[in-house]
């Protein structure tokens, strides 16, 4: 018997479809630890329209990745990417789908009393469909989830990569966390964007932030004075903190072709002498 | 034949490569300039490289012997006007022009040559 003929999965869905609703809903609230009047509503809605595209895909008879199933797939996937972005844990998310089993099982059990062979093989049919639904509602959540991460370390990489022109002719760029290839190629673009468009002959790069430095983040510094130097602009580094300037030694890491100042300031003064540029106080 | 010109401006040559350098062009200017600077006892050469949008590994061997050559020859070499995109790749590759003068504009780089002369 398959599900769709008379006393099929199907059909018993279709038919008990507004007491499996109300039961669901039931189920998903049971153990809810927030309870919030307006995601009930939300859920209540969700759930009546995932209930109705299930029983028309259901119908047809395809199986849960056909294209009959489109609907219900995308209503699964709305649900766990606005669940993600509202901080619902995997478990609550899962539930959603999962507490479904219950009161499909218990319409089957009543309609199928009298033939336990028929009963076994509708229940089966219903925990693969309810399972791959469930895989289906994970594999969204973590993908928008993924989303999420993906786009905050997008942020982050602009957030942390300011070039900012200190005077007519001096850059500085100060460098916040650590240095990886990724993180290089973006601070080493936009500084060079940067001297192109100042017309920038000195550039500070500040490793204040830099909570370490090892040879890899030491090669990132030299490749990025480099790139800057072909462009006609000299690097000064400063910042250096005395355990950096151990590690540096330590590990044998060149920068004798590179100014280096302790600080910025110290930085900044050798970089206006470079210009002509003098600071005096007034009245002298 | 395709050539790059090579103007002469007081004491210095100027090489403005304006096309897209492919390897014949590159070992003509290397022979054409090396020539120029002998016949014409130029003091310096300036190198504007601000149309060249792309670089591969030979190319970039190429600028930086064309300046070694000069420097050879006693002229003074910069290279000016280095697209971004080009510095970064001709760093990616370990071509940091060691010993080559560099400035960011013709203006820039000529004030470099003037003050070395």
């Amino acid at each position: 018997m398959t599900a769709q003929e008379k006393g099929g999965l199907a059909a018993i869905v279709r038919n008990n479809e507004a007491d499996i609703l109300a039961e669901w809903i039931r189920e998903q609230s049971a153990g809810q630890k927030r309870k919030d009047p307006i995601q009930e509503v939300e859920a209540r809605r969700v759930s009546k329209e995932f209930l109705s595209a299930s029983v028309e895909a259901m119908n047809s008879g395809a199986s849960v990745e056909g294209r009959e199933w489109d609907r219900v797939r995308e209503i699964l996937s709305e649900l766990s990417a606005s669940r993600a972005a509202q901080g619902f844990s995997p478990s609550e998310t899962a539930k959603f789908v999962f507490s479904l089993k219950q009161p499909v099982f218990s319409r089957l059990r009543n309609e199928l009393e009298s033939s336990p062979k028929a009963f076994a093989e509708q229940t089966w049919l219903a925990t693969v469909m309810i399972d791959q639904l469930g895989l289906f509602t994970m594999e969204a959540y973590q993908k928008s989830r993924e989303g999420v991460i993906q786009r905050q370390q997008r942020e982050l990489l602009e957030l942390s990569t300011p070039v900012v022109q200190l005077w007519d002719d001096i850059l500085a760029l100060p460098l916040i966390g650590t240095l990886d290839s990724g993180r290089t190629q973006v601070v080493m673009e936009s500084l060079l964007e940067k001297i192109v468009e100042t017309g920038a002959s000195i550039a500070i790069i500040d490793i204040t932030g830099v909570p370490t430095v090892d040879t890899l983040v030491a090669q990132h510094l030299m490749k990025t004075v480099a790139a800057a130097r072909l462009m006609g602009a000299d690097c000064i580094i400063s910042g250096i903190r005395p355990q950096i300037a151990q590690t540096i030694v330590h590990l044998g890491v060149d920068l004798s072709a590179v100014t280096t100042k302790a600080s910025l300031g110290d930085a900044f003064a050798i970089a206006l002498k470079r210009t002509g540029l003098k600071v005096t106080r007034e009245g002298e | 034949m395709e050539r790059i010109p090579i103007l002469r401006m007081g004491p210095f040559l100027l090489v403005t490569i304006q096309v897209d350098m492919h390897d014949q062009l590159a070992l003509t200017l290397q022979d054409d300039l090396t020539q120029r600077i002998v016949r014409e006892k130029a003091r310096g050469v300036l190198m504007d490289i601000s149309a060249l949008d792309v670089v591969d590994s030979f190319i970039g061997r190429m600028i930086s012997n064309i300046a070694a050559m000069s420097r050879v020859l006693d002229a003074r070499t910069v290279v000016v006007g280095m697209q971004p995109a080009v510095a970064i790749t001709l760093v990616e590759l370990g071509l940091d022009l060691k010993g080559v003068s560099t400035a960011l504009n013709v203006e820039k780089g000529m004030t470099l040559l003037q003050a070395a002369a």
